[in-house]
């Protein structure tokens, strides 16, 4: 689209702040979205890190490295780090750089807010992990924080609580952002079923977290007034019931699941069709597949809790609702390959990541559908095989569906291709570890092992060695894509044209390669009849 | 250097060990409770229809990923919609999972049913072991971790647990149940959430504080079925096993009134 080359040149003297203030000050959506994407590769990282110490000690039977207490502390911290500083993060960097820029706007609706949204969140994780070095250690209660437990934690155990304050204000603050933005600032003629998928599964992902992250602040509120305020809450001593603390943070947690996937579900949407040469297959079911998950995900918490002992009643709803979910994300996995059957394929990068998406997805799927069978659930619950399901959902789920995001916009972003056969090797390297390290635990969780345990029986030993090397190759594997990143951020590839890929959809590719600091200053017109992706 | 040494003769062993932890396992255990085989089963049939569909919908996409790719030459078709398509894989699914809910719902009522037991034993859970209390037979006691486990467990103990018989999974006392009694287990907490879990009898419950949780079993074979506390519940969580021994009615006949026995020798003793 010429005009907003022209609007590029018009504009020059609206750069961007010279040195530290840009950043600190910044209002500008692309700024904001580099900020939250680099926090979230950190994050990843120090999160990894943690990981990597636990497989350590995993690695084989008998304590060699860490001890029981400081296990626990790296379960617990792996799992908030990963969840709120890595994934929501990158998705909400990922929505910053691209939503205004899919949708044909200048910028977020809510340009200061959006600054604040960001920042609250290296304050959060700073506080969340200097308790590592606090008298007791960092929070070992595990991420889900159950009562009574958590209350014994040390004097990390009100900067845990403020923490989560802050990343739940952030993430709600985004949410809101996201929504005004969607709402108000569509170029016209884009009517909402118009909208590109990434578009759509934000949409319903801020208004999930718009629903649940109160929830949440609240739960943990009522944790720290039981635990210096004398409430009871949660403690049966004084009349309160420690399940209701699990009641209440599933009803956040499980739709929390959904805030971590369905913006994956909107980035393959967009990059499967680009590489299959053909639209999105039923764009219309994929939208109401996602509200019908979306919907669901309030309905189904109680699964997380099937050994706390609910009614007969209680189990058989919970146990049938979540049964349920499988027909939407069955539409969602069938549609993605009818837009592939038949298409004219290319293999780069991007899709490679979204193919493995796919099918380790679909294998994490599987698992869930097992999960939901209450008797059979009785036997997986806290075991490995959760382990081994959550991670194929939210590591070649949410993560791959990220780093199939960043390839594809990385050219967007930078103005140059990415070094592609490094790409395709860091690919096949992080698709082939990802199973050597998450495919034994389903036999380990089936055998019997306990999750959150630093030492195990020797019955368990072989395959906690597969996994423990699987970690290593994994971890490592990603420092190659921190490479990539920042050889494409040094400009070190070839020039990327405005389209990037062949032919791709969306109003995204019509600015020039890298995006100009303002995009959209005019709303662009939509090609009538067209819908995106 | 002693911590080197072990893990490089791990590395080494780590196949040719096999051998030796013969419970090495793959698959959830069939366990020895009606129950136990039902759940065995319907974790199967679920597996089994899980590997159809993935037959299906992976073949579809290898199908594709094969014949559809640019670098054959085709042109890709344009097609995006399909009413007969999307019904279809909307309305098969539904039935599909209306196969697997109807016999999971049976199992679970079933599960549900702790009528008319034989023995009652009061379970309650502590940071980190776990105590039996015998109702209406004045027997009760600690299951702590065996001292065997419980030396080789400390860091840099210098002891292989491989030497160790049922590393971690063994204790100092364990729970006797007769066979074929149906055993109901009335569980609770003195501290945090803990939960109770034997695989082989397809039982695992949390022990709450403050409330009371109930679950039941009837084993029909003999043996020592072992598991671990399932919740996470502290620093020493792996370290809290649960050993369940199924002897002959008989036996336990004689192994409550020697409990008792005992119980009452120390009360004299004590006065």
């Amino acid at each position: 689209m010429t005009s907003a080359v022209a609007d590029a040149h018009e504009h020059e003297h609206h750069g961007p702040a010279k040195g530290f203030q840009r950043w600190l000050f910044t209002t500008n959506h692309k700024d904001i979205g580099s900020m939250y994407l680099v926090f979230s590769l950190v994050m990843f990282f120090v999160g990894g890190t943690m990981a990597l110490i636990i497989r350590s000690e995993l690695m084989v039977p008998g304590l060699q490295f860490v001890n029981p207490g400081f296990f626990n502390q790296m379960t617990t911290m792996h799992a908030l780090i990963m969840i709120f500083g890595a994934v929501m993060p990158a998705f909400v960097g990922l929505a910053n750089w691209m939503i205004p820029m899919m949708i044909g706007a200048p910028d977020m609706a809510l340009p200061r807010m959006n600054n604040w949204s960001f920042w609250i969140l290296p304050v959060a994780f700073s506080m969340l992990l200097a308790t590592l070095f606090l008298p007791g250690g960092a929070p070992a209660g595990g991420w889900t924080m159950y009562p009574p437990l958590v209350l014994q934690t040390g004097d990390a155990f009100p900067f845990l609580i403020f923490s989560i304050h802050l990343m739940g204000l952030s993430s709600i603050m985004g949410a809101i952002n996201i929504i005004v933005t969607i709402i108000n600032m569509r170029a016209p003629d884009m009517s909402l079923l118009k909208m590109p998928m990434f578009v759509w599964t934000w949409l319903i992902t801020a208004y999930l977290l718009i629903a649940v992250m109160p929830v949440l602040a609240g739960a943990v509120t009522m944790l720290l007034t039981d635990q210096f305020f004398g409430t009871s809450f949660f403690l049966a001593a004084g009349g309160g019931d420690p399940v209701m603390f699990q009641h209440i943070f599933w009803f956040f947690g499980h739709p929390e699941v959904y805030i971590m996937i369905l913006p994956a579900f909107g980035i393959v949407s967009e990059i499967i069709p680009t590489f299959a040469r053909k639209p999105l297959f039923g764009h219309d079911s994929m939208v109401y597949a996602a509200s019908s998950i979306a919907f669901l995900s309030f309905i189904v918490w109680a699964h997380h809790m099937f050994t706390v002992g609910m009614p007969l009643t209680g189990q058989l709803f919970f146990m049938f609702a979540t049964m349920l979910i499988a027909v939407p994300t069955g539409v969602k996995v069938f549609n993605w390959t009818a837009t592939m059957w038949k298409g004219a394929m290319t293999f780069e990068t991007p899709m490679l990541f979204s193919l493995a998406f796919l099918f380790l997805f679909t294998i994490g799927g599987f698992s869930g559908l097992m999960l939901a069978i209450v008797p059979a659930d009785i036997q997986y619950h806290d075991s490995y095989f959760v382990v081994a399901h959550f991670h194929y959902v939210l590591v070649p789920g949410a993560i791959f569906g990220i780093m199939a995001g960043v390839y594809y916009w990385l050219p967007k972003w930078t103005g140059h291709m990415y070094d592609e056969k490094l790409g395709q090797i860091h690919f096949w390297l992080t698709a082939i570890f990802v199973n050597v390290l998450f495919f034994p635990m389903h036999f380990l969780g089936l055998a019997g092992m306990p999750r959150r345990i630093p030492d195990y029986s020797t019955q368990f030993a072989d395959f906690n060695m597969i996994a423990s090397i699987g970690a290593f190759g994994f971890g490592i594997s990603q420092l190659l894509f921190l490479y990539i990143v920042i050889k494409c951020i040094r400009r070190e590839g070839a020039r990327a044209t405005s389209a990037v890929w062949d032919n791709p959809k969306g109003l995204e590719w019509t600015v020039p390669s890298p995006a100009p600091y303002h995009t959209f200053d005019q709303p662009p017109r939509v090609p009538q009849g067209e819908t995106f992706s | 250097m002693l911590m080197i040494r072990r893990l490089s003769v791990y590395a080494a062993g780590m196949f040719g060990a096999s051998a030796a932890s013969a419970d090495w396992a793959l698959n959830m255990p069939k366990g020895v409770t009606e129950l136990s085989v039902e759940t065995y089963h319907l974790h199967m049939q679920v597996f089994w229809w899980c590997v159809a569909i993935a037959i299906v919908v992976f073949g579809a996409m290898i199908f594709s990923l094969v014949k559809h790719r640019k670098s054959r030459g085709v042109t890709a078709a344009q097609f995006s919609h399909s009413m007969t398509a999307e019904v279809t894989w909307t309305i098969i699914p539904i039935i599909i999972l209306l196969l697997m809910a109807v016999p999971a719902a049976e199992t679970l009522i079933k599960i549900e049913d702790s009528r008319n037991p034989d023995l009652t034993v009061v379970v309650t859970g502590y940071q980190w072991k776990w105590h039996y209390a015998y109702q209406g037979e004045d027997v009760a006691f600690y299951s702590n971790l065996s001292r065997s486990s419980n030396e080789a467990r400390r860091r840099n103990s210098g002891i292989d647990p491989r030497t160790v018989d049922h590393y971690l999974r063994d204790v100092d006392r364990p729970m006797v149940v007769p066979r074929g009694a149906k055993v109901r287990i009335l569980l609770t907490s003195n501290d945090v959430v803990h939960s109770w879990w034997v695989p082989d009898l397809a039982i695992k419950k949390d022990a709450i504080p403050g409330f009371m949780n109930e679950t039941w079993f009837r084993a029909e074979e003999l043996g020592s079925y072992r598991g671990q506390c399932a919740e996470l519940c502290g620093m020493d969580h792996g370290y809290m096993p649960v050993v369940v021994e199924v002897v002959e009615p008989d036996a336990f006949t004689t192994w409550i009134e020697s409990e008792k026995d005992a119980a009452g020798s120390i009360a004299a003793a004590g006065d």
